[in-house]
């Protein structure tokens, strides 16, 4: 099968084209280093398959950081049969670099000049036709978002494919040494084919800036949009999720329960009260899941990220991290495993393991789900997006202090250099694409996990079969019981101790885990907790469940990135300890307290 | 004159870059090439990184690496 490789700097829009060629599913995002894995599709083209590659960005060849070295052993090790060199249309006069850099290695190459709809809007006028006669390949202008010049590009594709594959040289980097004369070269090109206005006419971008980036207005700015993005969704999720409960409790009640009802108990009361209770319960947070990444979606393609980091930059350099670890911090809000990876594109190995040590305390939408849960239950409406906002301020703090206290063992002097790109809007399709992306991804973990670990709660929790369901005499109560002296002292009870025990594995457990636990699901399940709990219980595990290690997938992924088996101790120890001391001074300080 | 001693709004030509190779490489791939102009877009408080426009790139780095930059006002 032939094999189209995708190629061109950061956020030029490879993994834009990459969906619309495919429509495949790349993450697409206003960030430089978005992508850092290899992703392939395959599509038809003509009468052929054809297998489509989208690589990581890369600003030159000779590149240091892991992601650009993903590229070039790529490249080293299978020649495509054709690279497509993506350029970014309105930064074309220094983007143009990299196209010689690759012309130099002797590949099939058709160049894409994307955001040609910018460039216009900008004022940029290029003449492709040109510039493919003073370098001698294909060029073509289109627009990847919205589609213009598509289909003359996709014909060039199919045309330029019949051509044999070109032995790729040996030696790449030898190949790349002599870059001396590409800068005459870039300048001979320019000249005769692009045209750039003295000052580029994006006022949008510069209007919102001067108040963004504002000095003094731009963090208080980037706060309070923080507050309201997590109101927001606290306050149009909460009902949807109890919408959704009540669903299914209806469902179960009209037609699951009756269906089952030939069943033997034992067989029934797993179904029901493990396996039904606990998907059901899990599953109520799909509305909240695709509103939160909805959200995402838009801060992410918005460009904001960027600001975010020149904003808070000065305080991570203190830190010992710098802007781009912020911004992995807010991207582990959604998850933590692309933060995790997404740490790639930084050079010095050093600042990759602090960044990695601090992302597993950012608050992702897993744990996002527990505490949407549990503050519903215990607290006023008026208070429950208050609390749940200061459950995000605990996760920066975790993060600020393991930065403090680590930064002296993962010294680095990583240059901090990031490019700024204009604010973007995500087309409905952009972002219909990544709200469905997020709920199949909830849904794999769901298969994955969740049913497995509701129904090894209910075995848990009804073995040995002498034992009453849920009582100390079962496996779970003697295990509670087992660890509650550890967890007595923070306010954790045996159920929830069960329930953290759980969590471990997937956050997205833990609700499925009470709901089976209690034998209760939806508002039944929160009126339980609310009786049983006090605020400063509830609180105290909350705490406890946001520090300590996310999911095991953090983990493998912490493991396959860092390469350190000790690393990935260090990271899982160190979030006990903190989860721990913690919860206990809050628990014990507000007892103190009298509360 | 270096790279952080402009004020914003004020623009100027490059006249070498003085960092280390692997930077030095990313930073002529985002344009900083002498002879380029240059202009400072702002800077952020508490001793924050620099915006810079370079042509039609807009790009964020550290007081410390623009101090690697030498410059001279037009
Ligand atoms: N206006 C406009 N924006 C585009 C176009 N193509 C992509 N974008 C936007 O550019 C940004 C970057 O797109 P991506 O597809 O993530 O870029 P990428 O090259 O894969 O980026 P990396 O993964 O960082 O290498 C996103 O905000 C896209 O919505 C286009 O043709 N026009």
């Amino acid at each position: 099968m032939k094999r189209i490789a995708l190629l061109g700097m950061p956020n030029t829009g490879k993994s834009t084209l990459f969906n619309r060629m495919t429509g495949g599913a790349a993450r697409v995002g206003n960030w430089p280093g978005i992508t850092v894995e290899l992703l392939s599709g395959k599509i038809l083209l003509g009468s052929d398959m054809v297998e489509i590659i989208d690589l990581p960005g890369i600003y030159d060849m000779h590149g240091f950081s892991d992601d650009e070295q993903v590229v070039r052993h790529f490249l080293h090790d299978n020649v495509p049969d054709l690279a497509l060199v993506i350029l970014n249309a309105t930064q074309i006069e220094r983007q143009i670099s990299l196209l010689l850099q690759l012309k130099q290695l002797d590949m099939n190459l058709v160049v894409l000049l994307n955001m040609a709809d910018e460039a216009k809007r900008f004022g940029i006028s290029i003449d492709s036709k040109k510039m493919s006669e003073l370098l001698d390949m294909p060029i073509f202008l289109l627009s990847a978002k919205y589609g213009t010049g598509y289909p003359e590009a996709l014909q060039a594709i199919g045309k330029a494919l019949r051509y044999p594959t070109p032995s790729m040289a040996e030696q790449l980097r030898s190949q790349l040494e002599q870059d001396g004369h590409i800068e005459s070269e870039m300048a001979r090109v320019l000249k005769h084919t692009v045209q750039i206005p003295a000052r580029l006419s994006d006022n949008l971008t510069e209007k919102l800036d001067r108040v963004m980036l504002h000095p003094w207005l731009g963090l208080p700015i980037f706060f309070a949009v923080m507050y309201l993005l997590f109101q927001g969704i606290f306050l149009f999720g909460q009902p949807l999720q109890t919408g959704v409960n009540d669903l299914f409790g209806w469902l179960r009640g009209a037609a699951v329960a009756p269906l089952l009802a030939s069943l033997p108990a034992a067989l029934q009361g797993l179904l029901l009260d493990g396996v039904y209770n606990g998907v059901a319960t899990v599953a109520a947070f799909v509305p909240i899941i695709i509103l939160f990444f909805l959200f995402m979606a838009m801060v992410e393609d918005s460009g904001y990220l960027s600001r975010a980091a020149f904003l808070m930059d000065a305080l991570m350099a203190r830190l010992g991290l710098d802007g781009r670890g912020f911004v992995m911090m807010l991207m582990g809000f959604g998850c933590n495993v692309p933060a995790l990876m997404g740490t790639r594109v930084m050079r010095s190995r050093a600042m990759r393991l602090l960044t990695m040590l601090v992302i597993p305390f950012s608050l992702c939408s897993a744990r996002l789900q527990v505490f949407v849960f549990i503050t519903a239950a215990l607290f006023s409406p008026k208070a429950a997006p208050v609390v749940l906002f200061s459950l995000y301020l605990f996760s920066f703090a975790a993060a600020i202090l393991t930065a403090l206290l680590f930064k002296g063992r993962f010294k680095n002097n990583e240059p901090f250099v990031l490019e700024l790109p204009p604010y973007r809007f995500p087309t409905a399709r952009q972002m219909a694409l990544r709200g469905w992306l997020e709920v199949r991804h909830f849904l794999r973990r769901a298969t994955k996990f969740i049913i497995a670990g509701v129904v090894l709660v209910w075995l848990l929790t009804h073995l040995p079969p002498s034992a009453a369901p849920a009582s100390s005499d079962t496996l779970a109560g003697m295990i509670g019981s087992w660890l509650h002296p550890l967890f007595a002292p923070v306010g954790i009870n045996e159920q929830l101790t069960i329930a953290l025990i759980f969590g471990f594995v997937a956050k997205e457990i833990v609700i499925g885990a009470l709901a089976v636990i209690y034998g209760l699901s939806g508002a039944a399940l929160s009126g339980a907790l609310g009786q049983q709990l006090d605020w400063v219980q509830a609180y105290s595990f909350m705490l406890f469940t946001l520090i300590y290690t996310p999911c095991l997938a953090t983990v493998a992924t912490l493991r396959s990135e860092s390469k350190q088996l000790g690393f990935t101790a260090l990271s899982i120890a160190w979030s006990l300890v903190l989860a721990w001391l913690v919860s206990f001074a809050f628990y014990q300080g507000a007892r103190a307290l009298g509360y | 004159m270096t790279l952080p001693d402009l004020h914003p709004g004020e623009i100027a030509t490059i006249v070498a870059v003085h960092t280390e190779e692997p930077l030095h490489q990313r930073l002529l791939a985002m344009g900083f090439r002498s002879g380029k102009q240059i202009e400072l877009i702002r800077k952020a408080s508490f001793s924050g990184p620099l915006q810079v426009r370079i042509g039609t790139t807009d790009i964020l780095l550290r007081r410390s690496e623009a101090a690697k930059i030498k410059v001279c006002k037009a």
